[in-house]
Formats: structure tokens, sequence, C-alpha cells
């Protein structure tokens, strides 16, 4: 079958062009109208909650780890095993992310420790990200822009399955530390990473490359796969599926180009575990909307922000009740999207800019319902 | 040579905060800081130009709302990735109660 709407994601293609021309890039987006006395307090730092889930976090690594290097080789260990996965490829996920926003901690240096070893987890370089995950925010589903988008359509059906295996992102991981340690910055990253950045990355890369070198010879040596089992790419992969099965509830199925995140965004209630792991990020809209609203405190600007948002999904299967029927749509229909219905006299329209400004920033992709 | 003018009653911007101020078609940001002294900085994040009035004060830091972009809000000085260049600082006095911006 030919797809007669096929996307250019890359962000030095032409989509990245058209998307400066219709001025979806920098652009301004809808915010819900939260006073200011509110915000504040909502904004608040403080270092104890995330200091008391920082102290949980790393004794449940000591715990399962523990128990599954204990039990090893017994099949016993396994579920020690799928926890402490959990735990290294999946929550790590989301400390990378609040700690390199600086909002989990009010200490810089505490959000800056726990980033370096979240990154180290899910193996995404903590120079290059940060600069990944401003972009993200600044046009974020908007394609020729944003690098962070997973699921791109028409929706690879394969790819999205493997993604819970963890395969797409580690092996991608891998190559890119043998990039940058190389000496190289993909032409499509530095279109984010300033150049003064660069030299970070290409470090950072070089060290980590030595830290698995000593890991792999730790298993040779030890004539053990325990060492790999433990650290490195396996756990990253093997540990996936959690932030996966949460991170796909955040954009998927919805609007690409829409400058609200109301539009392109989902917040799914979550069980007090998941939300452990993934650190209140399952109030999406909530977050990209206030990023600067530390995690602890976005149950909190869930409640201010609901006359103005979209009904959130009741739990996970609400969300993929709908975001499984939709991927396999945007298999067939790649222009189709899920619209969430916005509360009556919230609806907003972006101020015209750009070249093609007077077609108004939804130009070809109004969503097909 | 020197240029003071009024920003507004001292009472107007609350310790430990940051006030939007509008003025000849430019736009600062006027702050509060913890311990009652006034500064001011030109009114856009230097990353991607976003008012930093709508961002949170720490002591003498104006962190920005859009991507966590840290100033010290009293030389201007970029503090934390993803800004990287450093404000424009203004002198700023206060002059009956009022605060005065010196827009030079
Ligand atoms: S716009 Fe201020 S940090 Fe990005």
């Amino acid at each position: 079958m030919t797809h007669l709407y096929h996307r250019d994601y890359s962000l030095t293609g032409p989509e990245a062009v058209r998307a400066v021309e219709l001025g979806l890039a920098n652009a301004e987006w809808y915010q819900a109208p939260i006073p200011r006395k509110r915000m504040k307090e909502l904004m608040q730092r403080s270092d104890q909650p995330a200091i008391r889930d920082t102290l949980i976090w790393l004794a449940a690594f000591v715990v399962t780890g523990g128990l599954a290097a204990w039990l090893y080789p017994s099949w016993w260990s396994v579920p020690f095993f799928m926890a402490y996965g959990v735990l290294y490829g999946s929550s790590s996920d989301s400390r990378w992310h609040e700690c390199g926003h600086g909002t989990a901690f009010k200490t810089r240096w505490m959000n800056d420790v726990v980033y370096q070893i979240a990154c180290f987890m899910i193996m995404r370089n903590p120079n290059a990200w940060r600069w990944s995950h401003a972009r993200h925010h600044t046009d974020t589903i908007i394609v020729g822009r944003d690098p962070e988008i997973a699921i791109m359509r028409p929706t690879w059906i394969i790819r999205t399955i493997a993604l819970f295996l963890g395969i797409p992102q580690t092996w991608g991981a891998i190559r890119l530390m043998f990039t940058y340690a190389g000496g190289t910055i993909p032409e499509e990253q530095k279109t984010y990473i300033p150049e003064n950045e660069r030299p970070g990355v290409i470090r950072t890369a070089r060290i980590w490359l030595v830290i698995h070198a000593a890991i792999i010879l730790w298993a040779v040596l030890a004539q053990s796969w325990l060492p790999v089992l433990l650290f490195g790419p396996l756990p990253t992969m093997y540990g996936a599926w959690v932030h996966v099965l949460t991170g796909v509830t955040q954009h998927g199925g919805l609007a690409e180009d829409a400058l609200d995140h109301r539009l392109n965004s989902r917040t799914v209630y979550m069980n007090p575990v998941l939300r452990f792991i993934y650190w209140n990020m399952n109030y999406h809209v909530e977050h990209h909307m206030f990023p600067m609203v530390p995690y602890h405190a976005l149950p909190a600007l869930h409640e201010e922000c609901k006359p103005y948002f979209p009904k959130p999904k009741a739990n996970m299967f609400a969300a993929y009740a709908e975001i499984i029927p939709a991927l396999l749509r945007q298999a067939r229909e790649p222009r189709w999207c899920l619209v969430p219905e916005l509360p009556p006299g919230t609806e907003w329209t972006p101020a015209p800019k750009g070249k093609h400004a007077e077609h108004g920033a939804h130009v070809e992709l109004t969503p097909a319902q | 040579m020197a240029n003071w003018t009024a920003v507004c009653p001292t009472a107007e911007i609350d310790e430990e905060d940051v006030m939007r101020w509008d003025h000849g078609g430019r736009t600062f940001a006027i702050y509060h800081s913890p311990d009652g002294e006034f500064f001011a900085t030109d009114g856009l994040c230097t990353h991607e130009h976003v008012h930093l009035a709508g961002g949170l004060v720490m002591d003498y830091v104006i962190e920005c709302p859009k991507h966590n972009g840290q100033f010290d809000y009293r030389t201007g000085e970029a503090m934390r990735a993803p800004v990287c260049v450093n404000l424009r600082t203004y002198p700023v006095k206060v002059e009956d109660g009022t605060v005065m911006i010196d827009l030079g």
C-alpha cells in the first residue's frame, strides 16, 4: 500500500523548513490562566520529597539487585531481576527527566548527581539530552523540530512493540555512544546542541565507553554474566517496558503540529507504584504547560488546571483503550489523530505567525475527524 | 548619561518575586530580592526570548519558566543550561517609595 502522506521527521529536512515557515517553531502556546500567586506556591522547590524518594529508590536497588545476585543462577532470581530491571531501565527515565529540568531537588548538586546516574542507566548522554529535551519543550510534537517524537506516523507497529523490549532505543544509544566517542555529533543534533556544549557530549561518551568496557572486563574476569545483567545495556533493555508503557501515554495517538499541549499530550491517573517509578509524569499536560512545577507538586497543579483541561484518562486501561486503536488506525491513516474534548470556552487559536501565517498554524494538519 | 525612569511603587512587587515592565517598546524584568533590594534586567531570556517574569525567584536567582535556565539577576550571569548568554542588567534605585531604573 502506498501512503500518500508520509512525513519527514528529521530535523534537517523539508519539514524543518516548513515548521519555521508556518510559525510552528518557537511559537506561542496555550497556557491555562492560573493566578501568579498560586503558580508561585506550586513552583516552590524542596529537597525533602526527592531525598525521601531517592533513598527509597536506592534501597530498592540494593534489595532487588542484592537478592537477584544472591539467588543467581537459580530461576528464583528472575523476579528480582525483573524488579531491578524496572528500577534500572524505567525509573531512570523519570529521574533523568526531572533532574534534567532541575526541579526535583532544591539543591543543585543533588539534581546533578541523580541526573548523571539516571542518564547512565537509561543510556542518554547527559549533555546531548539536556538540549534535546529543551527542544522537545519548545516545539512539542512539531514535526521537523522535536527530536523526541517516539512514535512517528504511519505507525510502525513492529518498532513500537520492540520499544517495549528496549531494543531500538538501546541499540540507537550504543551506536550514538560510539559516534560521539569518535568525535562526531550527528548533523541533526547540531541543530539543537550549541557548539560550546559539543565537547562535553564527546567527553561523556568516552568516559561511558571506559565504564562499559570495565563492566565487560569484570564479567570476563569473574567468568559470570552477573555484572552485565546488573549494569550496562542489558538492564536498560530488559527493564525498559515500564517506561515505554507510561511514556507512550504522553503523546501517543494525539495531534502533531498543534500549539496547545492539551491537544498533543495526555494526563492519565496512575497508581502510587507507577507514580513513584514515573515521578508523577502521568500529569503530562500539566508538566508541559508548566515545566517549572516540581514533580511532587503536579497533583496540586492538576487540581488547578482541571477547569481548563480535557478530562484525564481514569487509568492505564482507559488510556490504552484509546491509544492502541489510534496507533493501529494511524498505521493506515497517518493524518488522523485523537482530538481531546476541551472544556467549553477554553478553545484557543494561536496568533498567526510565519510566512504562511494567513493559513493558520494548522494548515494541512487539521485532524481528519 | 543617566536616564532615571520611574517603574512602580516598591509595594507592587512582593519580596523574592519579579515583575514584567514594558517601556518604550522594550520589556524588562524588575526583581525584589529577599533582603529588600531591587534589581532590573532585560525582560526576555537569552535562550529563547521568553518573559522571565513568568519564572521563579529563588534568593538571587531567576529561573526561566520555559526550560529552567537560571540567571543571577544581580549580575545577569547565566548560571544553568540551556542559558549560555548573560542577561543585561540595569542600575536601579528607590526614591520616595518608587522603584527607578536607569535606562542609560
Ligand atoms: S527560554 Fe529561558 S531557558 Fe529556554
